[in-house]
């Protein structure tokens, strides 16, 4: 006799384990008194550059690891390693995100104990990223001027999970049409918590603001 | 590529939740997806397929897809609407201080097998 059919009700969105998932790591890197940093952006917003600049401005104070998260290559990885971090290339063959399986490989794999401020560098990608819970304590997107003001209109979901909203190539602002009251409509209008900080890694114009913002969350996440 | 992260996803979820039930083959399995979950539906299923065609748990199982309505809530005037055909901005009274109430689920609502 064949064995019978069970059905079995399930009623739990496919993110639940993740989010689990995530959730533990989370906790683990707060008790080694690590502050991870989920960093979005689409591909070309200059995470890298931003990355390869915080890491210098930081060198003497905190000891800054970065997880590069591409489809293929490890060019980003040996960017910011030259700018004095600790970093690993991750391969998400294929995937067009970092989920919390993939994240604490990784992690595992660099060590992050010793370490006081671990970046993940996304897949450049404003879809994807915004849905799966990497385990980090923040998230961080960037959005670059000259891809417009209208974005949080185009990818809510990202604005909206995301705590800190960085709008880099501030210094192209004359050339083009970037209308930053808009923006910050369109951002706040998602995401009435976020907060948004105007920089270029290119001029340092913002970034002190930025390094404020980073030495606040890092302390605060070791304290409490 | 958005689709088929999720259906990866959703593989593992159903392999562990195989695992858990004692379960050798699943058979069907019943997703509920958000009008505005951002997934759509025909590229799920083809995904779905290419993928389910690789795991033996899953290979001879049909997948059902029922929809969920996007509704926005008005803050300002307390009044529910269709996501889909008014967006953000409330018809009632031209607010743009809205909520999705539902519609962005990507859920397993149920699964047979043996």
């Amino acid at each position: 006799m064949a064995d019978p059919i069970k059905v079995i009700e399930v009623k739990e969105s496919v993110f639940a384990n993740n989010d689990r998932a995530a959730e533990a790591l989370r906790e683990r890197m707060h008790d080694a008194g690590t502050f991870m940093i989920n960093l979005m952006s689409s591909p070309g917003a200059g995470k890298t550059t931003l990355l390869s600049a915080t890491t210098r401005a930081l060198a003497d104070e905190m000891r800054v690891a970065i997880m590069e998260a591409d489809v293929d290559s490890d060019v980003d990885a040996h960017t910011v390693q030259e700018a004095g971090a600790k970093a690993i290339q991750l391969h998400t063959g294929g995937m067009c995100h970092l989920d919390a399986a993939m994240t604490e490989q990784g992690l595992q794999q660099m060590g992050y104990e010793d370490t006081d401020l671990v970046f993940i560098e996304n897949v450049g990608n404003l879809i994807c990223p915004a849905e799966f819970d990497t385990g980090a304590a923040a998230k961080v997107m960037i959005l670059s001027v000259p891809e417009g003001d209208d974005k949080p209109l185009k990818y809510p979901l990202m604005f909206e999970v995301s705590d800190l909203v960085l709008i880099s190539k501030v210094d192209t602002l004359p050339y083009f049409d970037f209308d930053r009251d808009k923006l910050e409509r369109n951002v706040l209008l998602r995401n009435p918590d976020a907060q948004i900080i105007y920089l270029s890694a290119k001029t340092g114009e913002g970034m002190d603001q930025w390094l404020s913002w980073l030495r606040e969350h890092v302390s605060d996440w070791k304290r409490a | 590529m958005h689709e088929l992260g999720v259906v990866f996803t959703t593989i593992d979820t159903l392999e562990e939740l195989g695992r858990e039930n004692d379960l050798s083959r699943i058979t069907r399995v019943t997703m509920r997806l958000g009008e505005v979950s951002g997934i759509l539906q025909d590229y799920f299923a083809d995904c779905w397929r290419w993928a389910c065609g690789r795991t033996e748990l899953l290979k001879d199982s049909t997948l059902e897809l029922e929809t969920i309505d996007a509704v926005t809530f008005c803050t300002a005037c307390e009044k529910t609407y269709g996501t889909v055909e008014h967006g953000r901005t409330c018809p009632f009274c031209g607010s743009d201080q809205t909520y999705l109430l539902t519609g962005n689920e990507i859920e397993i609502k149920e699964i047979e097998g043996c």
